[in-house]
């Protein structure tokens, strides 16, 4: 979901940064009057949870493969800003030292992944959790629900925004500039393997680790 | 986030997550050995330039143009003299985990700490 640097014209990847900004703006404010420094260690954590849990390939067989993001779980345990923060850090290292991502892109990669993926599901799972218990059934299940939207979600504005390059950006002679895969094929392409794979991926973490703090460590949740 | 009286189990939690990220870390090549082993290529619309012009049979003008302005220190995951074949790759992801855990953590932590210094009193 991640993507490079070339499948975005100017247009596109410009109104991304601009479409992330404000939220970054925004939780660095919020985090500004609530962080505390002994909280620090678990922002870190959250982002070198993003990173590594992205490094973990699924394959679709003879296919292609797609990956967690961790967006809901560490929203749920550390709150939806700290996360944007986390998840956001997490992409740009990404991109900066691995290519993995473009630089251009990182405006939409962020907006995918880390805006939308974290207040999806967030929302998800405060909606679905209401005020069971914390180390209740329903609290995984909400979490693994909220997970699995949140991902494909993600997906689904990725898809669209690789697949109206053909129609936004084309030479005078009409062959296109950039992704050159149109919206008819982008989107049933990554939302379905979204739907069908990945999607379940990020659910199963989300829930498994949900649950071990529930088991282990319920303050966590709380 | 919502835990602040727990200065006497924080340091063991803290702890305990770092040594299970760590353990993903070094889990990491399975990220690259098992798509291998389901003959999976990568990630649909991450292609680089050789795999478009297969594709699509071309490549299209802008997307040459933005694709190599960034040369990433270590593209795809890779280290220098990493070796050949899977286990070439395998330690090159390893290494670039353990990398990527640092440099995000580092970076994570560093800001937090910026962030909760400048509070404002309002």
């Amino acid at each position: 979901m991640h993507i490079p640097d070339g499948y975005l014209g100017p247009l596109t990847y410009g109104t991304m940064y601009a479409a992330a900004l404000p939220f970054w703006a925004a939780a660095s404010w919020k985090l500004n009057r609530t962080l505390k420094a002994k909280q620090a260690p678990f922002l870190a954590i959250g982002a070198a949870f993003s990173f590594v849990i992205m490094m973990f390939n699924i394959p679709i067989i003879g296919g292609t493969t797609g990956h967690a993001t961790g967006a809901t779980l560490i929203a749920i345990l550390i709150g939806p800003w700290a996360a944007l923060i986390a998840v956001s850090v997490a992409l740009i290292i990404q991109a900066i030292l691995f290519g993995d991502g473009g630089i251009t892109a990182i405006g939409a990669n962020c907006f995918n992944m880390a805006v939308a993926g974290v207040f999806v599901g967030y929302a998800m799972y405060r909606m679905i959790a209401g005020d069971a218990a914390v180390t209740s059934r329903r609290r995984w299940i909400a979490a693994a629900v909220a997970a699995y939207v949140s991902l494909n979600v993600s997906a689904l504005i990725t898809a669209v925004q690789l697949g109206l390059q053909p129609i936004l950006e084309r030479a005078p002679d009409g062959q296109p500039l950039y992704s050159p895969f149109p919206l008819s094929i982008a989107v049933p392409t990554m939302a379905l393997e979204h739907l069908l794979l990945f999607g379940f991926v990020e659910a199963a973490v989300t829930a498994l680790v949900i649950k071990y703090f529930q088991k282990n460590d319920p303050e966590m949740l709380s | 986030m919502r835990n602040e009286q727990r200065q006497s189990t924080g340091m063991s939690t803290v702890r305990k997550l770092w040594i299970g990220i760590g353990i993903l870390a070094l889990l990491s090549p399975l990220g690259v050995i098992v798509p291998k082993w389901f003959g999976a290529e990568g990630a649909w619309g991450e292609w680089g330039l050789d795999e478009i012009e297969k594709i699509t049979g071309f490549v299209p003008a802008g997307m040459k143009r933005l694709a190599e302005r960034w040369k990433a220190p270590l593209p795809d995951y890779a280290v220098p003299g990493q070796g050949r074949g899977l286990a070439g790759e395998s330690l090159g992801y390893v290494l670039t985990g353990i990398i990527g855990v640092a440099f995000a953590g580092g970076a994570m932590y560093i800001l937090a700490k910026l962030l909760a210094r400048r509070k404002k009193s309002d």
